[in-house]
């Protein structure tokens, strides 16, 4: 650590507590960080591409996730690398904006550092490196934009949507139904989106597992699903045009916020309290019943009395249904969520076709079904699968292909993917790094040498020479003057990524780009790391 | 310079061979440990559990043993994961599950060391599991038609499925019991409606289903103890001071007197409630809370037989086979459904008491009473036979039948073998992988029992190269036997559901190739 002296030769104290700190500067800070990026950015490479491998993930619990979601292992693994940590952000980040290619962003920071590691050996000054990378980047990302393809979807035909949901759930463990999911995916998609703003809210798709069965009974349910039985066992399992009474209050006496005591001192009272009680209670039915409702979804629970009075006027009931599903039954079936009994008017109770409970198994698993509601605009998508694990990680998998689905709905431009985008872009920022003068132009040059290398893990973990046959589609696509040659991962035989129907959306790949400039920018502008020593 | 640790202290990283290789020994570890219970000579296991009275549990259930079960190693997991789905979902073949993706683990891992790729291994299991599901899908049997053939299909069934059990002695006696248990819900899938009740003492043999209802409970003091032509009230009420519900209510009072007259009223207010409840005309009052002495001396001065206390579940089983609604208020006596039953009185099973209601409405449910030496024993027999009912309930859904004894795996690896030879590239080294996994049951079956396994397995697949050919291990004569005339079938829903969750189970372990563990959450000493 080093220490300043005045003139009496006592040292100064500048930091607090500063022998118990250990400090990194200059280069060996930029080294050390460098390191730790690209040790994560090697974790994921191997996950990258159809061929991709999965991870185990054991959590301080013991809880096992299999998965080969870059932001999930990123997530799960608990860093605590400061650097580390910046990497796993980066992928979180692309996750919330893009919500795929989260692995692909991480492999790609992790080769800029790898070749400004290189750059800095040679004496480069980091801002210069970091300077360059920004041009490079920029002229990615307008190349990007150049070489993109608009493509078409109506409501009728949405094969190129699901041609491009596959792509992203080919590297899931879940690509033996891809076509199934991805039909899935985009038809919930379509039936929440509002074509006209371009804007899919996402939140309209409800996600949800039950383990069992197989991944091929995967289904899409116009409606929700709540995972709650009939409060009472004997009530109808199956209602047809229920109008839907949905309740924030319990079925119970009141309690009043403000402290308060009844006293009882004579008979007369005691009676008369027992008469109000039985009141309450036969009020609030009478008056679910009396505005019409047909059934009865309740935030808090029944007492007993209550759930037989239900039962006996022939109103269903569900109690205990969560907050967030209660709301999007209210969306789905129009509905108001009404807080008080007072409150209730017919206008305020949602509609739907058809309520049913299912059960599953041999277990007394029970679910209840709300279809053809009044609103079709939220719906759900029930996944089946032999094991939890399964189910987990085709939660995730569906999560991105809807991600995907929704970037193609508010942008349509697509690039092709093998690798193919990652190339060109190469081959352009190669091509540009001459006219620049200055040291930037070794950056730059550093930077298409880095775009190189998502393609080469592709090659990499598809089992093929990696070296050979990126020089073999480079050399072809610089011929052809073609953009659309990429790596032939699953060995179909032909290069072209427009025949193998292999797309990727334009923002995704473009934000990979910026985002992993970024962060490769902010870890070598550090150069001093100070950190508090084990003690 | 030393590349920094990126993940906390204690957590551990593994990577490609290695972590594969941790994978494939926690997988085919657990897989040794259940093998030895397939199969009708297969041996059970003692539990003992870690926590208080160390509890023993004598078992050869799959499931069970698993559960049972603290794994560390996070492919092992996968594996119990799946043994605890085919229970919830199908009930029995839990064993079976997780012995094949042990064994088409351990097929790829010898091909991992012959340097194939995961995921060339991964593509040529799902082609062949395809393909030995559509040959098993071929050679089914589905007597939906006849239901003669049907109820001696599902016997045989209950059958297979009870010989591996402890129950194997009386299996005749229990299939018997079981497939009229089943044959009784008429096609729901409902096992609540089936009760088991387990009274030690007495010998298996004595078990028996009984057509009507047994709640556990006795009959309060002083009331009649026999009812015919019974009118039955079900509740859930409380029957001790009925307590006032409104919010913050407490009783204030000033004088001794006034004590008195509260209390009073408070009798009064039971009194009515019973009055109310008496007057629905019922001759039977069961509820699910407690009764008090008052209210039952009350009951017991009506005629009426007042049970308290029952269960939930019995309460509900209860309202299901005798038409009636569970009923918490008593103020339209007119709108209530009473249940009904021909007759109840109290009988004797061993040393306890127990009430029968018999003559129910809904012929829907049953009682299955269990009879044996000891509790370790009936909790097994419990076990077994619910895996029976579970089965035979998914059987009358799906009424696709298959043979049993191996030859489901034989016809199967037969026609995956055929496909290897037709299969170019590296992926038919898989697919014939699949199909020595398939095998290796019958042999696992053979091994537990004793035989000649290789020599068995050999003469099968021999027999087997025939068209339409039924041979299976015949365990109990020791050679190769024909199905059909044994009587061995199992049902078609088990048989894929284990496949095919097999397979799932193997795949996502192959695809692993790096595991890392967090450090475990630090507990807080409690010294």
């Amino acid at each position: 650590m080093a220490l300043a002296f005045d003139e009496y030769g006592r040292p100064f104290i500048i930091l607090k507590e500063q022998d118990q700190k250990t400090r990194l500067r200059g280069i060996e800070a930029q080294k050390a960080n460098i390191s730790a990026g690209k040790a994560v950015a090697r974790i994921l490479r191997t996950s990258l591409g159809p061929k991709g491998m999965d991870k185990i993930l054991q959590s301080p619990d013991g809880d096992v996730t299999i998965t080969n979601d870059g932001a999930t292992i990123l997530e799960q693994m608990d860093v605590d690398n400061q650097i580390a940590k910046l990497m796993v952000e980066l992928s979180r980040s692309q996750d919330y904006e893009i919500g795929d290619g989260t692995t692909g962003v991480v492999v790609m920071a992790g080769a800029l550092l790898e070749q400004a590691e290189r750059l800095l050996e040679r004496g480069i000054h980091p801002i210069r490196v970091a300077e360059g990378y920004e041009m490079a980047s920029r002229i990615a990302v307008e190349h990007l934009e150049h070489i993109s393809k608009k493509f078409d979807f109506e409501a009728t035909n949405i094969e190129p949507l699901v041609q491009t949901c596959m792509t992203t759930l080919s590297s899931k463990i879940v690509n033996r139904c891809k076509r199934h999911l991805a039909e899935i995916s985009v038809k919930a998609v379509l039936s929440v989106a509002d074509l006209d703003r371009k804007d899919v809210n996402l939140d309209m798709i409800k996600v949800e597992g039950k383990v069992g069965g197989k991944l091929e009974d995967t289904e899409l349910i116009y409606g929700i699903t709540v995972d709650k039985d009939m409060s009472h066992p004997q009530m109808p399992k199956q209602i047809e045009d229920a109008k839907i009474a949905i309740l924030t209050c319990p079925f119970e006496p009141p309690k009043p916020k403000t402290k308060h005591k009844v006293d009882i001192d004579t008979v007369e009272k005691f009676q008369t309290l027992r008469l109000q009680e039985q009141k309450y209670f036969d009020d609030m039915v009478q008056k679910c019943k009396d505005v019409g409702a047909t059934l009865v979804i309740c935030q808090w629970g029944f007492d007993d009395e209550a759930n037989h009075l239900l039962m006996h006027r022939n109103l269903p009931a569900v109690r205990w249904v969560g907050g967030v599903e209660l709301e999007l039954i209210a969306i789905a079936t129009g509905g108001r969520i009404v807080p008080r009994f007072q409150e209730l008017t017919p206008e305020k109770l949602g509609r739907a076709g058809l309520v049913r409970e299912k059960s599953f198994g041999t277990t007394k698993d029970k679910m209840l079904y709300i279809e053809h509601c009044a609103n079709s605009r939220a719906v759900t998508i029930f996944i089946r699968g032999g094991n939890k694990m399964m189910i987990e990680e085709t939660k995730r998998s569906i999560h991105d292909a809807l991600c995907v689905a929704r970037n193609l709905i508010r942008n349509n431009s697509i690039v092709y993917g093998g690798g193919s985008a990652e190339i060109s872009c190469s081959i352009a920022v190669e091509a540009a790094a001459d006219k620049y003068p200055g040291v930037e132009q070794y950056a730059i040059r550093a930077f298409a040498d880095a775009l190189d290398s998502v393609p080469m893990a592709l090659a990499e973990n598809s089992g093929l020479q990696p070296i050979e046959t990126l020089s073999a589609v480079k050399s072809q696509q610089i011929k052809e003057n073609n953009p659309h040659y990429g790596i032939d991962c699953n060995d179909v035989g032909t290069n072209d990524m427009r025949q193998q129907d292999v797309f990727e959306t334009l923002i995704g790949k473009q934000q990979q780009i910026l985002l992993a400039t970024q962060v490769v920018k902010m870890i070598l502008k550090i150069d001093d790391v100070i950190s508090p020593s084990d003690y | 310079m030393a590349i920094e640790r990126i993940l906390k202290d204690d957590a551990s990283e593994e990577k490609g061979e290695r972590a594969r290789m941790a994978s494939f020994v926690g997988a085919i570890a657990i897989t040794d440990l259940v093998k030895t219970t397939l199969g009708p000579k297969g041996m059970d296991k003692i539990l003992q559990s870690t926590g208080r009275g160390q509890e023993v549990t004598v078992t050869n259930d799959g499931a069970t043993i698993l559960k049972s079960l603290h794994i560390d190693n996070p492919a092992a997991k996968v594996l119990i994961d799946i043994s605890k789905v085919q229970d919830d979902e199908v009930g029995d073949g839990t064993t079976s599950v997780v012995v094949l993706a042990g064994e088409l683990l351990r097929e790829a891992e010898k091909l991992v060391a012959a340097k194939i790729h995961p995921m060339t291994i991964i593509s040529g299991y799902r082609i062949a599991a395809e393909c030995a599901r559509n040959a098993l899908l071929q050679r089914v049997v589905d007597n939906k038609e006849n239901a003669e053939k049907f109820k001696s299909d599902l016997m045989k069934i209950a059958k297979t499925t009870l010989s591996s059990k402890i129950l194997s002695q009386d299996k005749e006696h229990f299939a018997q019991l079981a497939v009229d248990a089943v044959m009784r819900l008429k096609g729901s899938t409902n096992l609540e409606a089936i009760q088991i009740i387990k009274k030690p003492g007495g010998s298996l043999k004595d078990s028996f289903l009984d057509e009507g209802f047994i709640l556990d409970k006795k009959i309060g003091l002083g009331q009649p103890k026999r009812i015919e032509n019974a009118k039955i009230l079900v509740a859930n009420t409380a029957m001790d001071t009925d307590k006032v519900k409104i919010y913050g209510a407490r009783v204030r009072v000033d004088s001794m007197s006034k004590v008195a007259e509260i209390e009073g009223a408070e009798k009064e207010k039971m009194r009515e409630k019973v009055q109310k409840i008496i007057a629905h005309g019922i001759n039977c009052f069961v509820n699910r809370q407690l009764i008090y002495n008052f209210p039952e001396e009350l009951f017991a001065d009506a005629g009426v037989l007042a049970i308290e206390h029952a269960d939930f579940d019995g309460i509900e089983r209860l309202a299901l086979v005798t038409g009636g609604e569970i009923a918490s208020t008593f103020d339209n006596p007119e709108s209530v459904k009473l249940g009904h039953c021909k007759l109840i009185e109290e009988i004797m099973i061993g040393e306890d008491k127990l009430i029968h209601f018999s003559g129910v409405e809904m012929g829907q449910a049953c009682t299955i009473v269990l009879r044996g030496a000891s509790h370790h024993m009936l909790d097994e027999a419990e076990r077994s036979l619910h895996d029976a009912l579970c089965v035979l309930s998914q059987t009358v859904n799906d009424t696709r039948v298959v043979l049993g004894g191996g030859w489901p795996e034989m016809v199967m690896a037969k026609a995956v073998d055929e496909l290897a030879r037709q299969t170019p590239g590296k992926k038919s080294h898989a697919i014939e992988a699949f199909s020595r996994s398939l095998v290796a049951i019958p042999t696992i079956i053979a091994d537990n029992a004793g035989l000649d396994s290789a020599d068995l397995v050999a003469q099968l697949r021999a027999e087997h190269h025939k068209e339409g050919c039924n041979a299976g291990i015949d365990v109990i004569s020791g050679s190769v036997g024909d199905m059909a005339e044994l009587g061995i079938s199992e049902s078609f829903k088990v048989k894929q559901a284990v496949l095919l969750s097999a397979t799932e189970a193997a795949e996502m372990i192959l695809r692993v190739d790096e595991i890392i563990t967090c450090a475990p959450r630090k507990r807080e000493d409690r010294m």
